[in-house]
């Protein structure tokens, strides 16, 4: 098994996703057909290729130091479920 | 048991660019909530974000100016967590490519000098501003929180330095340091009351000689100097204390809360979650490339920097290095020495003397920065001519200094609307003299017979009958010849 179902559990939580049991085992089982397939490559030799961490061939794409416009607040927390005092609520943290 | 600290500091400065890291917003402090927000810096989705190139300049500068190597290859990386107030649930970071790496500052402690070394300066935005409802504003015990996302999305650097440090006063004085290097650069107000400069330390104890590291805990809340050097020291008694009264259990790896007010650090109840961040490269964010050529004209663009100011102050204005290196722990500081020697023409050590200690005195008491306070140099100089011109006593210029510094006036405007200009008439001080004489029979009588306290003494009443007024030198030189007479 590439993957165990304590990890799936543990990756879930990281991704504040509430899984059944019956989820865990089947994602568990689908997630390891897919690393399974993803580790073919480690049966390469890959120690003069480089990591690459972007697909496309480009580089320093940056922007000018300028203000442009912004939103307004009521556009900004136009989809807030809840807002107070023009900020967003969001239930108690701790 | 001795023990020694091992401190690190990590330095989070706000950048001071006009627009934010990723997009066009505004960068301003202090507006309405959420009113310098749009679709990229509140993580809407199909919004892409577009580095901004000034931010990149900045800190490559300030990577340059504490020695760092910079990385010619860097990239982004996304930092995955859960917390409201980022808006994507994930931060934009920098992970095992960032653009500085392995700097260092120099401190001149008071009778040592120590290297402290820079692990590496990333860039990365800065999260929104959470205010706490209910349970007095703190964090834990709030019914629920308010989010402002003006400050998400502003350029902020983070400087990680290597547990080099021993010492408080040393915590102090590399933050102090390095925030006079980036004022300098003009990359960053660091402002520690707006929140522009944020200083978070790591600090664990061991047996002295010992090269072992224990167990450390992190710092916040540290809003000044004051407070970064406070609560190192409480923590290291803290520690300390734990392990010598055999209760090492007391100190765990976790994040302490500083209160100024209660002048302790306590245990910072935060929602537990695992530093499982899963960094990843940012599709959405292309690589960096620099040729040395650019990075070799950014250092050409590098002002006089502190350290280097301080060996020019010791040079030029023949400055002992202890002053020079107080004069220098802010850009504000050493460019009123500067103006003010300037303007003044006069002996360099008493204006350095005059900020060091008078100035230092009242700025402390009123725990504000040289730049914030009604004197300007033109005050300090004509100050300091006056005394030279023999118009007031250096003792009435100390008398009139807070005068100044509270209102603004200059000091000729205080000497005449008090009336505290000197007596310098020769006549005049002798007839006080004589009146101090005749007085005072028996204190003459003891310095003939040779006690020399009964000449202060005498000087004392002169300057007493002149409320203050005589001229030292003048009044010192008549007494001396009329008693020898």
């Amino acid at each position: 098994m590439a993957i165990s179902e304590k990890e799936v559990k543990h990756v879930a939580w990281l991704a504040r996703l509430g899984l059944t049991d019956a989820e865990v085992q089947k994602f568990t089982r689908q997630l390891d057909v897919i690393l399974e397939h993803a580790g073919k490559i480690s049966e390469l030799n890959v120690e003069n290729v480089p990591p690459t961490s972007h697909a496309i061939p480009l580089k320093n794409v940056l922007r000018e130091d300028k203000v442009g416009a912004c939103l307004t607040p009521e556009d900004a927390l136009s989809n807030a479920p809840k807002k107070e005092d023009q900020a967003f609520v969001v239930p108690r943290i701790v | 048991m001795e023990y020694e600290s091992v401190i690190g500091l990590e330095i989070h400065a706000e950048l001071n660019t006009e627009s934010k890291m990723f997009c066009g917003c505004g960068t301003h402090f202090g507006e309405a909530p959420n009113t310098q927000t749009c679709p990229v810096c509140l993580g809407l989705p199909g919004s892409l974000p577009v580095a901004n190139a000034k931010a990149i300049e900045y800190v490559i500068k300030s990577g340059l100016a504490v020695g760092c190597g910079i990385n010619l290859y860097s990239i982004f990386h996304r930092k995955n967590y859960f917390y409201p107030d980022m808006p994507k649930d994930y931060q934009i970071s920098q992970y095992d490519q960032p653009l500085c790496i392995n700097g260092f500052i120099d401190l001149d402690m008071n009778d040592y000098q120590t290297r402290i070394g820079i692990t590496r300066i990333h860039l990365e935005e800065d999260t929104g501003k959470l205010i706490h409802i209910g349970g007095a504003g703190r964090i834990a015990g709030a019914k629920y929180s308010l989010v402002d996302f003006n400050r998400a999305g502003v350029p902020l650097m983070e400087i990680v330095s290597e547990p080099d440090i021993r010492t408080p006063e040393e915590a102090k004085a590399y933050a102090q340091k390095l925030r006079a290097v980036l004022i300098t650069l003009g990359v960053s107000d660091c402002s520690m009351e707006k929140g522009s400069m944020r200083v978070d330390a790591n600090i664990s104890i061991r047996p002295k000689g010992s090269t072992g590291l224990g167990v450390k805990t992190e710092l916040k809340n540290l809003n000044s100097f004051r407070s970064l050097q406070r609560a190192l020291a409480y923590e290291i008694e803290r520690q300390a204390k734990a392990l010598n009264e055999g209760k090492p259990e007391e100190i765990v790896q976790e994040t302490r809360h500083w209160d100024e007010a209660k002048g302790a650090t306590s245990t910072l109840r935060t929602k537990e979650y695992a530093h499982d961040y899963r960094y990843f490269p940012d599709p959405d964010l292309v690589p960096m490339e620099f040729d040395i050529a650019y990075i070799d004209f950014l250092r050409s663009q590098l002002p006089e920097l502190p350290n280097e100011r301080k060996q020019r102050f010791i040079k030029e204005y023949g400055l002992p290095v202890h002053e020079a290196n107080l004069l220098t722990e802010s850009k504000a500081m050493g460019d009123f020495f500067e103006e003010t020697a300037k303007l003044y023409k006069g002996d360099p050590k008493a204006v350095a003397n005059w900020m060091l200690g008078d100035m230092s005195y009242y700025l402390n008491t009123e725990g504000l920065e040289i730049d914030e306070t009604a004197v300007t140099p033109k005050h300090l100089a004509e100050l300091l001519k006056l005394i030279d011109k023999g118009v007031i006593s250096g003792k009435i210029a100390k008398e009139i200094f807070p005068e100044m510094f509270e209102t603004g006036k200059l000091p000729q405007v205080i000497v005449e609307e008090k009336g505290m200009t000197q007596i310098s008439d020769e006549a005049e001080i002798s007839k006080i003299i004589d009146m101090v004489l005749e007085e005072n029979t028996s204190t003459v009588e003891e310095y003939r017979a040779g006690k020399d306290k009964a000449f202060g003494f005498l000087i004392g009443q002169a300057m007493r009958l002149t409320r203050g007024r005589g001229n030292p030198q003048l009044i010192n030189r008549l007494l001396r010849e009329k008693l020898q007479a």
